[in-house]
């Protein structure tokens, strides 16, 4: 049967061009890792350094994918369309094809060496944990919320699952002003520096959490019993919005929380804003702005449940007037903008489930 | 040459006292006392369909509550209850028990034309335990607090009794021990009935894909089922009995949960998926009237795909920084290989050949576009940056959906559309399994595909309600359109099985012009199944006997085509050597 | 019988490889533990298949040219239609309630498993043969 074996040849021939192009289509890969341009492919070109570099690895492979599932799927549709059943006519009842099936499963091999290749690289770098971070935050997840120590500033934050408790916000405004969507200010707020190494150390207290920023593009499961260190280079000032990702118990679908990346001079003064104040005893610790242009401080302990202006404490420096925004989980706009420099309420909106929402000293 | 022969001591003719039942009981006495593999197969697929509309039914529910931000008002408790109740009867009431207990009860002796189960009693025992098990998981919804909540993995220590007590989660745990008994028997039995009850001149080399992909999954059994087991012992003990394996106040590792489950949890993925790829190996060359392609190669690819599975099953934890990257990643990715492969087998067996679009062969078009989707995210999330990015997101949630519908769903419900005619003896009406198959097809891809979307932006799985004002609310109705599409199209299948009831179509033994033995016996087959056998000289020994002058060309190429019969055929002195009735 | 054996010496194998390798790249006890398992799960059975295949002669269903007529004889033993797998059934299912809902369900579901331990005996003794 000559003509039918030319004609299988003609299917490898066919077959072997096809996949060549899914094998340039891997090999373009560094090329395309190279430009910034590519299209999202609906995921996140990422905030930090690290989740840039997941991102160039993501569209390379989705391209891949995409190259791989069209051929893929190509043939299927085609045998699906061009072999229907016209006639009785028995087909030929080949079985074996030593050389193609050689070649299909060499290929792919290549493929998944050459994925693997770019995953190993981007997860070095991704996991890179640096010796000499500039600043270390230990972030501590329980049901349902989170903490935040800033270990070598003596200051934390605290809030628990919806509740904002610290709307600091870009430029002094409120989170809620500055954020894309109110929605993105839900829960505690985790204040980093743009442009410095941070140091994330990661623990539970009771159950399995998930530490999730989308834009980020970074998960990190809070265990019970083992302590996970990473590191963020936060490019751009921004709010992004995270939650928990692991199922952690009734109230997982709320136990949200939001990164504020500030500049560094931003960030240090609202380090310095949230520091405990000499002056102030142990009964009132009202957030301070320290000068500067821009210092919006952090919130104080607040009476539980508390929300709205009212709860707002007094500015002790700056005298800038109150913001009033409100930042319960529904995240209403504010009405009233402020300056720079105010001193926002901390309104914990019906969420006085356990601590007070405090973003104070550290014991 | 007489190809017919006949079983020399056919049961029947010398021992009828022993075999042959003739006061075969009926209805209630059958189901609680019949040992045979078929009445038995049908019991597990009856049981594991009511497990499948229950949990879709939830599923339907899950889907009502997120179409909008705040949903319908479910309860949070309420929520977490049915995605748990879901997941769990899905994953270990339906589609495992579905393939091994039913298809493959009923299939595997038929396709090594053996008389029934090696051990029948056992069987029948294994299928009580699993009706038992899924009643126990079930009762978990009457009880005062509720079933488990825990989700269908059961962190520890979510799912110890500090955070989860009350009997719910207690009846979860005992019904994975009873299931979990119920798979290793069944999975015992069936590699015991593959190796020992196969007919004269059915070699390992001769058995039907189907057949080989049960061996292969039963042998996935049982490495993975006992170490679920004893995770599940594990779990039992912290919570009553004050041991401290996985509570870190005692000195006890969480993570140690994980790996556990894991590691029975990936070879389960492939116990799931492995005998739904039989099944479309089964279902595509006899559309296509064409022996599968690549035989062999094939059956290495199923065995490396099992092997792989047990060495991936920590990428399922790559979040949680205290696994090795890079072994998990590899392993993960090598799996594509094999699954190419078998994309590859499929497509070369549909090629040049005589496809006819009757339902199942719809079904299993639907299973490989499904599972081309599935598989190819699947391999992306094998990167562990990328599953930095997306895990235990809805990303997560659509490609798994994508795997395991693509292969339980559209290549489960091609096989019983394929073999339903051989356990009934009727067809089902081929007009409407059609529209079955497009309602779901459409419903199935709008699920799921704004579920990729969603989770690249962020949302993560397993929550009653999201914030509004993000964009995701219109993605989320679409799904809950695409579900109940889906729904739809299995009221159109109970439709369909209610009209083969009420104006039944005879079949006929063989309607499909099907391959394997089980085509050779009567529909429904008698009760050890044949009565005679034609001469097994390759792995379709139907077709074979049926079309004498279109036996399997080994090789597509080369100097000549050398007319060998079948794989493995090394004496090529197949059609020879049949003997007249002994 | 030589492919059987091959097969679960293949599994054996393959896992002792992938275990030695697993363990010297992470020292991680429990994943080790289980490809451990995993060897043993092929090597036990293998290995006794393996001892077998080399003294037996091939068996109808191990050759190519095997037929039907070379097959006769007893296959087994088949029972028709029995209770005692329900009764032993419901008897685990009783002891498995025994751990959610009180100790007294081990009471019933020790009888009924009794109950069917031997009658499965009995019956044995009298079943049938195909």
């Amino acid at each position: 049967m000559p003509q039918g074996r030319s004609q299988a040849h003609d299917v490898a021939h066919r077959t072997r061009r096809r996949r060549r192009l899914a094998a340039v289509g891997a090999a373009s890969l560094p090329l395309l890792l190279g430009g910034c341009q590519l299209p999202t492919f609906y995921g996140y070109r990422g905030q930090t350094s690290q989740a840039h570099d997941e991102f160039l690895l993501y569209a390379g492979t989705v391209i891949a994918a995409i190259v791989v599932g069209v051929i893929t799927g190509g043939l299927i549709l085609w045998s699906v369309v061009r072999y229907r059943r016209r006639s009785d006519a028995m087909p030929r009842q080949f079985q074996y094809h030593i050389p193609l099936e050689i070649f299909y499963t060499a290929v792919p091999i290549v493929i998944v060496l050459v994925l693997f290749g770019f995953t190993v690289f981007t997860e070095n770098k991704v996991d890179n944990v640096s010796p000499t971070p500039a600043v270390a935050v230990k972030v501590t997840a329980f049901q349902w919320g989170w903490r935040f120590d800033y270990t070598n500033q003596r200051v934390f934050v605290q809030g628990v699952r919806t509740d904002n408790p610290d709307p600091v916000g870009l430029n002094g405004s409120t989170c809620t002003a500055s954020a894309p969507t109110p929605n993105d200010c839900l829960g505690p707020g985790l204040v980093l520096p743009v442009g410095q190494t941070v140091r994330i150390t990661l623990v539970s207290n009771d159950v399995v959490h998930g530490f999730y920023v989308p834009q980020f593009n970074f998960s990190r499961y809070a265990l019970p019993g083992v302590t996970n260190r990473f590191d963020f280079n936060v490019a751009r000032p921004g709010i992004y919005r995270a939650q928990c990702t692991q199922l952690c118990g009734l109230y997982h679908a709320q136990m949200f929380f939001h990164v504020v990346a500030l500049p560094p001079a931003q960030f240090d003064a609202w380090v310095t804003g949230s520091q405990p104040q000499p002056d102030q005893g142990t009964v009132a610790q009202p957030a301070v702005g320290t000068g500067g242009t821009s210092g919006a401080p952090a919130s104080a302990t607040l009476p539980t449940g508390a929300t709205g202006a009212a709860a707002s404490p007094s500015s002790a420096a700056g005298g800038a007037s109150s913001g009033g925004a409100p930042t319960g989980p529904a995240g209403t706009a504010p009405t009233a903008s402020s300056p720079a420099r105010t001193t926002p309420p901390a309104g914990s909106a019906g969420a006085a489930r356990t601590t007070p929402s405090t973003a104070s000293t550290a014991p | 040459m007489t190809l017919l022969q006949h079983r020399p001591p056919a049961g029947a003719s010398e021992h009828p006292e022993h075999v042959e039942h003739h006061d075969e009981p009926t209805f209630v006495v059958k189901w609680l006392t019949s040992t045979d593999h078929k009445v038995i197969g049908i019991n597990y697929m009856v049981t594991a369909l009511v497990m499948f509309y229950l949990s879709g039914f939830m599923a339907l529910l899950l889907r009502v509550q997120l179409s909008s931000p705040s949903g319908i008002g479910m309860s949070l408790q309420t929520y977490n209850e049915l995605f748990t109740m879901h997941g769990s009867l899905m994953l270990y009431l339906f589609a495992g028990p579905f393939a091994f207990g039913g298809l493959a009860n009923y299939i595997v002796p038929m396709q090594v034309g053996a008389p029934d189960m090696a051990f029948p009693r056992l069987n029948a025992f294994s299928y009580w335990l699993y009706l038992t098990g899924s009643i126990t998981m079930l009762l978990g919804f009457l009880t005062s607090t509720g079933a488990a909540a825990f989700g269908w993995v059961a962190y520890a220590p979510l799912s110890t009794s500090a955070y989860s007590p009350g009997p719910g989660a207690d009846l979860w745990i005992i019904s994975l021990f009873l299931t979990g008994f119920s798979a290793v028997f069944t999975g015992v039995n069936l590699v015991a009935t593959i190796f020992y009850l196969r007919a004269p001149g059915m070699t390992m080399w001769r058995l039907p894909i189907f057949t080989w992909n049960m061996l292969v999954t039963a042998l996935l059994i049982l490495i993975a089922f006992p170490v679920l087991t004893a995770a599940m012992v594990f779990l039992w003990t912290d919570r009553h009995l004050g041991t401290h394996i996985y509570s870190v106040a005692g000195g006890g590792v969480p993570v140690l949960y994980q790996n556990l489950f894991w590691f029975f949890g990936h070879p389960e993925v492939y116990i799931l998926a492995l005998p739904y790829f039989g099944v479309a190996t089964e279902i595509i060359p006899v559309f296509s009237r064409k022996p599968v392609f690549g035989y062999k190669g094939l059956v290495f690819a199923t065995i490396s795909i099992a092997a792989l599975s047990t060495g991936v099953w920590a990428h399922h934890m790559f979040t949680t920084g205290t696994v090795l990257l890079p072994f998990f990643s590899l392993l993960s990715l090598l799996i594509a290989v094999p699954t190419g492969v078998k994309f590859f087998n499929w497509i070369g067996t549909m090629w040049r050949g005589q496809i006819s679009f009757k339902t199942p062969m719809l079904f299993c078009v639907g299973f490989l576009l499904a599972f081309l989707m599935g598989g190819l995210t699947g391999v992306m999330l094998a990167s562990p940056p990328i599953d930095f990015a997306t895990h235990d997101t809805y990303f997560v949630v659509a490609h798994f959906h994508q795997v395991l519908f693509g292969t339980t769903v559209f290549a489960g419900f091609a096989g019983l559309y394929f073999w339903y005619p051989k356990m009934f003896g009727r067809m089902l009406h081929d007009g409407l399994g059609k529209a079955h198959f497009w309602t779901m097809f459409v419903g199935f891809w709008l699920t799921y595909l704004p579920q990729y979307v969603l989770g690249l932006h962020g949302m993560p799985r397993r929550v009653a309600t999201y914030p509004p004002g993000l964009g995701w609310a219109s993605l989320n109705m679409a799904s809950t359109v695409g579900a109940f599409m889906i729904g739809l199209s299995f009221l159109i299948m109970l439709v369909n099985l209610w009209v083969s009831w009420r104006n039944p179509v005879p079949a006929g033994d063989n309607p499909w012009d099907g391959h394997g033995l089980e085509w050779f016996a009567s529909s429904p087959p008698v009760h050890h199944n044949f009565e005679k056998l034609p001469p097994i000289r390759s792995e379709r020994p139907t077709w074979d006997y049926n079309h004498p002058d279109a036996r399997t060309i080994a090789h597509g190429h080369g100097a000549a085509d050398r007319e060998l019969v079948g794989a493995g055929a090394r004496g090529a002195s197949g059609t020879g050597d049949s003997t007249t009735d002994a | 019988m030589k492919i059987e054996a091959r097969l679960l010496v293949g599994v054996a194998l393959f896992f002792l490889v992938t275990g030695v390798g697993y363990w010297f790249w992470s020292y991680e006890q429990s994943g080790t533990v289980m490809l451990i398992g995993a060897v043993l799960l092929g090597l036990v059975p293998g290995s006794y298949y393996l001892w077998w295949s080399q003294r037996m002669t091939p068996r109808p269903e191990d050759r190519d040219d095997g037929t039907l007529a070379e097959g006769a004889g007893v296959i087994g033993a088949f029972p028709g239609s029995s209770i005692w797998p329900f009764v032993m059934g419901m008897g685990l299912f009783s002891c498995a309630l025994a751990a959610v809902f009180g100790l007294w369900l081990l009471a019933p579901g020790f009888a009924a498993v009794f109950a069917a331990a031997i009658g499965y005996t009995v019956e044995s003794r009298r079943g049938g043969t195909i």
